[in-house]
């Protein structure tokens, strides 16, 4: 096919710039000062000396293990439950109604859920007034260490309830790659049951597809910061927090040990996606040989009934955390056995508002600038895809991948060092573009399954007619798409409004967002405000994707073929 | 026709079997099927004749209502979940699992009271080599062609011991060369186990080769 959309030739190689470049050498910006070069901070010859000084920080490898652990048993429970319930109700009435209640809680910022969690879960949380004082006898809150606890309990719970969403709806999109209906009858014709059928006949080749984005949250819940701020143990925390009180030590000589930490970081999610392989490896074997010996399972009623209420569960808690967040932030005077607020009062908006006006209009202009350049260039390196048939290999989906799985902190603090090297720091367009690091993948991934599926013999026809490629680009392809096309926008915008560690480390403290305000917040305890930021926070994804599904309805409102 | 009597045959007995869509009736069937024979549901696509074969087998779509009995040998399928019924099936397609060897593809089938690896993988070559495929059992069963797919499919489902067999257009992908010889074959092994057999088809040739009743649906 001659004379393509030309913009689309540069689009596969600037989408690959953008994403492995900051990459590498934020990579490359963390390793130098570790290894003791950092010219500005007089350290001119390279060293071990950071590294030596690292292992000898009280509690190091204990924040270093507790973060191995999290990133795992967050990973297995969410998996599991997702795992569990796909078998245990797929085509079911249930299951389609889990699906539209799940939906929508994948784009919840992960503050804004932890800080909901928070809310319910505290000693004096809502759900211990909800019981106080007719059952518990008590008219005072517990003292009780229940968020922020030791063994990061709380902070696994705030992570679990998000990720189980993920996992789900790429679980979703990977059903349609296999004959999952027929595979089910065909198992359980066989004398299966359905959790049995699914576990040896749907789950491997369904496991194959997900399998990075499993990396993906591995890698997240290993190094997430502002979960951990919010939910995570104090004493010692896990090694990101950890990394981020050097960063911001006024001592620069910490910056050396931070650098060597966010090295370390890089070790300990390796370490944890090893350990990962190696449950995989260990659970295909379990799986063969319980599969081998032929047994059928078919009383799997409390495997079932455990899955859905995990799902379930991580779905109340989510909602019923937002609208507590809700609550505080028109909440008077609350003390504490109430259930409900004695009065009611916008003061904590009409406070936090003026306040609030600076940090979100940045967080929208970022969001809206990453978001349509993120959605530019994957519309035309899927063009590109279609025009040469090329590029949707497994090699390129691990390029996309890359981002979402190397830990955010181990190159973001590279290229803060690198933003101040160039006197870039606290630019808007450096944020937009360390925010499109994260923006462009999910954007892709969200958006390149329904190009895909796209009937070419439409493109065929118009070709026939004598349109040329941009012509039919624009005319019958984009417009044919418009749903899948926002939807993948609103995927983007809610991705750049949750990000928090991106927008402190270049935003620099000059140029804040909504998510980075919440999760400051987090220390005062404040809940009237917390409430307002966070709240708001989960606001602005929550009218993208209002609006995503919305307004194709209206446009087309007379195209019953465009209808869902 | 009483509980009594029913009891007392063999093979298949649908008793007033009724399949509806709202307020349309899709299927209305009485039939007895004895081991070996096989009863033909003749229809055009979109007639429900597949749901008949998804009554049967325990998994008809919420969306329709049924009623009737369904029984094998005396025994009541219509109260059994669908992994309790012992209903093989044979799609349109092998669908062999494609995670799955060769030979894993049928020791799977095999009932749980067959205990041990190394037994049930006997059963399994032994299966393999009834549909001369013996050397084919470390395969990727994407290697395979289209009609030694089909012999894996069928020789699957005849290791599990079924107590009747359903079959759903399962020779319409198929050549015409080939479909002929898939057909005798399948026929032939399920006489050979006793099996009382329900075809769904909207191909001529399959109910004549079928020879056994023939039931249309769908049809005007």
């Amino acid at each position: 096919m001659t004379g393509g959309v030309r913009l689309a030739r540069l689009a596969p190689p600037l989408t690959l710039l953008i994403l492995l470049g900051p990459l590498a050498f934020g990579l490359a910006g963390t390793a130098l000062p570790a290894l003791g070069y950092l010219p500005d901070l007089g350290g001119t010859e390279f060293t071990t000396a950071h590294f030596s000084e690292l292992a000898e920080v009280p509690g190091i490898w204990r924040s270093a293990l507790l973060s191995v652990a999290i990133g795992l048993i967050t990973t297995l429970v969410s998996l599991g439950a997702v795992a569990g319930f796909v078998a245990s109700d797929l085509g079911t009435s249930g299951f389609a109604r889990m699906r539209r209640m799940i939906s929508p809680l994948l784009s919840v910022p992960h503050a804004a859920a932890a800080f909901g969690l928070a809310f319910l879960i505290a000693p004096s949380g809502m759900i211990m007034r909800l019981v106080s004082p007719w059952l518990t006898g008590l008219d005072r809150p517990p003292d009780l260490l229940i968020i922020n606890d030791p063994l990061a309990l709380s902070m696994m719970a705030g992570l679990i309830v998000k990720e189980i969403p993920f996992l789900f709806l790429v679980t979703l999109a990977a059903l349609p790659q296999t004959r999952h209906l027929e595979t089910m009858r065909l198992g359980r014709s066989l004398g299966y049951g359905r959790v049995a059928s699914f576990t040896f006949l749907l789950w491997p080749p369904v496991y194959r597809q997900i399998r990075l984005a499993v990396f993906a949250v591995v890698a997240y819940a290993t190094s997430v910061v502002d979960v951990a701020l919010i939910l995570g143990p104090h004493l010692p925390p896990t090694l990101p927090v950890r990394l981020i009180d050097w960063m911001n030590d006024p001592d620069l000589e910490s910056r050396f040990l931070a650098s060597a930490g966010a090295i370390l970081q890089l070790g300990v999610t390796l370490a944890a996606l090893i350990a990962w392989v190696g449950l995989e490896r260990i659970g295909a074997f379990l799986v063969r040989q319980i599969r081998d010996n032929g047994r059928r399972w078919r009383r799997d009623m409390a495997v079932r009934a455990l899955a859905r209420s995990v799902m379930g569960g991580s779905a109340v808690i989510i909602f019923g955390g937002i609208a507590v967040l809700a609550l505080w932030s028109v909440s008077g005077l609350w003390q504490f056995p109430d259930a409900l607020p004695s009065s009611f009062t916008w003061k904590s908006w009409m406070q936090a508002l003026p306040r609030m006006s600076g940090p979100l209009g940045t967080t929208l202009a970022v969001a809206g600038l990453s978001t349509l350049i993120a959605l530019t260039l994957t519309i035309l390196c899927l063009e590109r895809e279609y025009e040469t048939g090329r590029g949707r290999g497994g090699g390129a989906l691990l390029l996309i991948y890359l981002p979402l799985i190397v830990p955010q902190i181990s190159f973001m603090f590279g290229l803060q060092v690198l933003s101040i090297w160039l006197g870039v720091d606290a630019s808007f367009s450096a944020l937009v573009l360390a925010h499109l690091v994260f923006v462009l993948p999910y954007v892709f991934l969200s958006l390149s399954d329904p190009w895909r599926a796209h009937d070419r013999r439409h493109d065929l026809i118009a070709a026939g007619l004598g349109m040329s490629r941009t012509r039919t680009l624009v005319k019958i392809r984009l417009p044919m798409l418009t749903r899948a096309i926002l939807t993948a926008a609103a995927v983007g915008f809610s991705v750049s409004v949750g990000q928090y560690l991106p927008t402190v480390l270049i935003g620099a403290g000059r140029l804040t967002t909504v998510t980075t305000e919440a999760v400051a917040l987090a220390a005062g305890g404040n809940r009237r405000v917390i409430g307002v930021y966070a709240f708001m926070q989960t606001l602005l994804p929550f009218f993208a994707f209002a609006i995503a599904t919305g307004l194709p309805g209206l446009v087309f409102r007379n195209r019953r073929g465009l209808r869902v | 026709m009483t509980m009594e009597s029913v009891t007392e045959i063999e093979g298949l007995v649908l008793d007033g079997v009724r399949i509806c869509l709202g307020d349309q009736m899709l299927v209305a069937l009485d039939a007895q099927v004895r081991r070996g024979q096989i009863l033909t549901v003749m229809g055009p696509s979109g007639s429900g004749k597949s749901t008949l074969l998804a009554y049967l087998g325990g998994f008809l779509d919420p969306a329709f209502s049924a009623s009737g009995g369904v029984s094998v040998d005396g025994v009541d399928l219509t109260s059994l979940a669908a992994e309790k019924r012992h209903a093989g099936i044979l799609f349109q397609d092998p669908l062999l699992f494609p995670h799955l060897s060769v030979v894993d593809n049928i020791a799977i089938a095999i009932p749980e009271g067959i205990r041990g690896r190394k037994q049930r993988r006997q059963l399994a070559q032994a299966a393999l080599e009834d549909a001369d495929l013996a050397d084919f059992g470390d395969r990727d069963p994407d290697t395979l062609s289209g009609g030694q797919k089909a012999r894996v499919a069928l020789q699957r489902v005849l290791v599990s011991q079924p107590r009747i067999l359903l079959l759903d257009e399962p020779f319409s992908k198929l050549d015409a060369d080939l479909r002929e010889q898939t057909r005798q074959l399948v026929f032939d092994r399920a006489r050979r186990a006793g099996l009382p057999v329900v075809l769904v088809t909207h191909d001529e040739d399959d109910a004549r080769a079928a020879g056994g009743q023939l039931h249309k649906v769908g049809q005007p």
